[in-house]
Parts: structure tokens; sequence; C-alpha cells
């Protein structure tokens, strides 16, 4: 099926207003779903055997930033029988209005994969997956303070009396100071440059 | 318990706390923690597991030991700077992860059609001989796992061979930076074909011989047919991909699904698992499959280096890095561009906001990560014995599990 065929079945099956927006240009169109209603779409495009995605690639946390406030994440999937792929996106808040992680459903039910995905997209960039069997961080230690993807993160100086910032070190011991240290150290100009 | 008193073992049950409570598992049964620096995890990877008796009745991994932060150094860098962390994900078969990387940017930047095609036939063959190089140490080290010692030294003898190959090209042994987003390093060395050939003729009889001595062993299949068996269903609702899902019978294989780069025009067979000695999906099917992808390998490596001497072939004014973009700037655009690697279907989802020479977001999809996944589903109500068998037969670098 084309992008627009599978566009026209989901508002077919959800009605138009579960499609909040959409994005058809090269090379990766894109829907954007409403957030309460994506394990119900991802349900029904897993198991219709018209659509048959039957394998999630990948699913990815993002941050936009304080001053966009969003946060996103994305669902690549794909049907193996078809050959035909899918990227589904849902936009939420950074954080609810009372401060706490914002809320997603989980795909996790649907595919197996996406439970080990949502661990890392919860531990990297913050977003409770509702209904996830075991919603742990996975990459960082269980005591790790803050989502190291979140765009107003900030690094400890220590943890557990380990030195986590070794901010100055290149320049302490004589070294070019490298890209990385436009985060770490506001001091030295980004890699950005601007036109 | 009387050490947890130490502050540090206070730390450690903080840091990365069991997922089982052994006051809640049923008696009789045992929580045992295998690894993380347990030899057969290959890596820093900590299975927490609960037996009753030798049968292994639930296994949890623990994963994230090798975290370097990937995501957030590519998000620091430029497109181009980022090529030498890839390479350090799967540090087993790096030129494969710097091709997907590097189609994946052309592909934003819209010159994916333009690159010679020389270059491209340079990347197939270099990264055919570093998915070699992998498939050998998985299948080595496996066999060591599960206690023969013979094969791992012979396929490590064979390896070094693709080691120095590898070598000559890009004068690094593992972390290359040999491909680069619109061309290459450098030119093959004058010889490099030649010798190349030699190679291939040389290895052809070498596969025979990991036939007789490790896969028709008669305690290597005891070890591993009907081990961590598993179904293809399974395998794809967990996200599997590669060797690990080819062998549970799926002609799944992005080299031909997508046809990237020069694949197309190039002929080879995708081997498949059809439980020849136990069950579709055993252990031994996955490491037969690796061992049948080697000499599909060597089938593209030899068609390559007919091409680069013929067709495609060395001429003076030629220069790999012609089409390297100067200015690495992608228009603000969403891409996920995956490849076949080693291990299977690496990923790199891009957001570049078009204002900038580094990425918005770059998040890499491990083929690893998700192929370890189904361990606790594979794994359940095998022997402890069974379970270094199924682990190692994953073939997982914790590099680019972790990230």
């Amino acid at each position: 099926m084309t992008f627009e065929e599978i566009r026209n079945f989901i508002i077919d099956k959800f009605g138009s207003e579960v499609v909040v927006r959409e994005h058809n240009q090269a090379p990766q169109p894109y829907l954007v779903i409403e957030t309460a209603r994506i394990a119900d779409v991802c349900q029904e495009l897993f198991s219709n055997p018209q659509t048959y995605f039957d394998y999630l690639a990948c699913l990815t946390g993002l941050d936009n930033g304080p001053e966009a406030g969003t946060l996103e994440v994305i669902y690549n999937l794909y049907s193996i029988p078809y050959d035909h792929q899918l990227t589904l996106k849902v936009v939420t808040e950074r954080l609810t209005p009372a401060g706490a992680l914002p809320n997603v459903p989980t795909v996790a039910p649907i595919w197996k994969t996406a439970d080990w995905h949502e661990r890392e997209a919860y531990d990297l960039v913050g977003i409770n997956f509702t209904g996830h069997p075991d919603l742990r961080r996975i990459l960082c230690v269980d005591d790790w303070n803050g989502h190291p993807l979140r765009r107003d993160y900030e690094w400890p100086d220590y943890y557990h009396g380990i030195k986590v910032r070794y901010d100055n070190h290149n320049e302490v011991n004589g070294f070019k100071g490298e890209g990385l240290a436009s985060t770490i150290n506001p001091g030295l100009p980004p890699l950005v440059n601007e036109n | 318990m009387a050490e947890s008193s130490s502050p540090y073992t206070q730390y450690l049950l903080q840091s990365e706390p069991n997922f089982f409570d052994p006051e809640k598992i049923c008696p009789g049964e045992m929580v045992i923690n295998m690894g993380p620096q347990h030899p057969s995890t290959h890596g820093v990877l900590r299975l927490e597991v609960i037996t009753d008796g030798e049968i292994v009745t639930n296994v949890m991994p623990h994963i994230g030991y090798m975290h370097r932060c990937f995501e957030k150094h590519a998000e620091t860098r430029a497109y181009n700077q980022t090529i030498p962390y890839v390479d350090r994900l799967d540090y087993l078969a790096a030129m494969d992860s710097e091709h997907v990387w590097a189609m994946g940017v052309e592909k934003m930047l819209g010159i994916e059609g333009q690159i010679p095609k020389r270059v491209e036939h340079i990347r197939v063959l270099v990264a055919e001989l570093n998915r070699i190089g992998s498939h050998f140490l998985a299948i080595g080290t496996y066999a060591l796992d599960i206690g023969a010692y013979t094969p791992f030294l012979w396929l490590l003898r064979d390896r070094e061979h693709i080691m120095r190959l590898l070598e000559w090209i890009s004068g690094a042994r593992l972390l290359y930076n040999y491909i680069w987003i619109g061309g290459l390093y450098y030119d093959l060395p004058i010889g490099f074909e030649e010798r190349c050939q030699e190679f291939v003729q040389y290895l052809l009889p070498k596969l025979d011989d990991l036939n007789t001595i490790l896969l028709e062993n008669k305690i290597f299949i005891d070890r591993t047919a009907n081990v961590g068996i598993l179904p293809l269903d399974v395998g794809i609702n967990y996200g599997c991909s590669g060797p690990m899902l080819r062998s549970s019978g799926l002609k799944y294989d992005l080299r031909r699904i997508d046809g990237y780069s020069v694949y197309p025009e190039l002929e080879f067979d995708i081997p498949i698992g059809t439980g020849i000695m136990g069950t579709t999906g055993d252990s031994w099917d996955r490491n037969y499959v690796r061992a049948l992808e080697c000499r599909e390998s060597l089938k593209i490596i030899s068609q390559c280096l007919d091409r680069l001497q013929g067709d495609y072939k060395r001429t003076p004014d030629f220069d790999p890095q012609a089409m390297c973009p100067k200015k690495i700037r992608p228009k603000e655009q969403e891409l996920y561009f995956r490849g076949e690697t080693a291990r299977g279907e690496l990923g790199f989802f891009f957001r570049s906001t078009g204002k900038s020479d580094i990425p918005f977001r770059c998040k890499r999809r491990s083929p690893c990560f998700s192929n370890l996944s189904v361990l606790s589903e594979i794994a359940k109500g095998c022997m402890i014995s069974d379970l270094i068998a199924i682990v190692g037969s994953i073939d997982i670098v914790l590099g680019e599990l972790d990230g």
C-alpha cells in the first residue's frame, strides 16, 4: 500500500480526527497520530490483513527542547510480506502540568520489541509509556538522575563519588578541545554555524 | 546480608538492582548472576538467572555496562566526525556500520545516486570482507564457549588475513574510518585486487574445513541442535534480524529487500536455516547460516574484484574523495535509514534542522539490542550449559547493544 492508501485506511477506521497532521514529502512521509489512540491504531495496522505491519523496525524518542515544549515518539513500521513501510509519530508535551513525565500509551503488547525500545526511550528521553509491563531504566544505572537526551539535561558532578564531568580534561592536559566540550563547557564555540 | 553494610555494596545494589526477589521465587529455585564479567557473555552482559537445579526457569538480561552515549555524541558532532564513533558501535564489523551511516547521510543530502561506481564497489568489497571476519569471530568464539578450542584458532588464523587486508587499505585493524560521506578515504592500494583474489582462493577450502571440523562434528551438533529454538513469528515480533531471523527460515536480507548500493547488480543467495540437524531456528542453524553467508560474501567479493579490475579499474586520475561534499548540511527532514550488517538490521534515525551541520537527533537501531531481547523467551526451560550456547549463538557485540 502507498502512504496515501494507508492514511485513508486509518481515517476510514478511526475517523479523520485521529490523524492530527500529515507530512507527505520525500524522503520519509509521516502521520502524526492522536496520542491517546496510538496503541489502537498500531493494533489495527498490526492485525488487519490489508496492512499487516508485523515488524517494528525502530522506536525513537525525541525531545524538541524547552522552547518548543514538545516531545515526540516516532514509530518506523515495516511489513515483511507486503514490503511497505510507514512512519507514525506522536507529539506530546515535555512535562505534564503537574511536572511529571508525559504519558504515551505503550505498544509493547503488540510488538514485543517495543518493550526494550520503550525502556530505552524512557531512560534517555523521559517518556512514561502507560501500560508498559516493565518500565525500568535499561542503559543508564537505576539510580541515575534525569534523562540524558533531554535538551535541558545537566550533567551531575559526581555519581557515588565518581567524577562525571571531566570538562577541562583536554585543556589541562594540553589537548585541543573537542566538539563535545561545546555542550559540557559553554565557553567553547558550538559546531553549529547559522547563515 | 553482612556485606551490604559497606557503602560500595549499597551503591552496587542501588545502581543495578536484581529484577527477581529471592523471597518471592518458588521453593527450590535460586537466583544466579551470570556476568557481567563472564567470558561467554562476549563483553559485559549480566544475566540474572533463576534456576531450579540445572534447569533455567527465567532469565533477565541487564545491559548498559558499556553505554558510551553514542547518540549524545552524534548530536554534538558534524556528520563526518561521527564516523569513528560509528566504528566503535559494532567494532567487529565496523565497515558495515560505516557503510550504513554514509549511505544514510548521502540519502539526506540527495547525492546517493552520484557516488562513483568504483567507490561503491570498493565499499561493498570491504564491507563483505569485514562481514566474513565478523562471522568467523562469532563462530570461533562460539565454539570456544562450548568447549572446542581448535576451530577458534583456525578461524582466527584466517580472520587475521582479513585484518591485514583491511589494515593495508585503511591503516587500522578494527576501527577504520575508511568509508567517508560521498566517497572513501583512499583508493585501494596498488596490488590489493590481486592479493585479495589470492585470499578468496585461500579461503574457499577453509570453509569446507570449518564444516568438517566444527559444524558436522557430533559433539557440536549435540550441544547446539534443538537448543534455543526461535520460532519465526516470535523472532519477527521481537524485531530480530540478520542471521538470527534468517536461521528461523525467512529470506529477510536488506541487501536484497532494500537493494542499496550495488547489491542489486551482484549475484548472491540468501541462506536460511532449514533445521538439518534439529529444528529450524535452533543454535546450530544460526551458526550454519553464518557459515553459509561467508560463502555468499566470498561470491560478492570475487564479483567486485572482477569489476574493479575490469569496468571500474584503477585510473591515474580517479579521486575517491571527488564527491565528498565540502559542507555536509542536509535540508530539514527526517529519515530512518537501515542496512544489513553482520548482525542484522542496523538503522539510523536522523532529524536534521537544515540550519546546522550536526544532527538534531540521531538514534541508532541496533540489531543486537532486539536480538538479545528475545533471550528470556527462548532460554526458558533450558539447561544452564545450554544458556551459554544460546547467548553465544545470538552473536552479540556489547558495544553496539549498549550504544
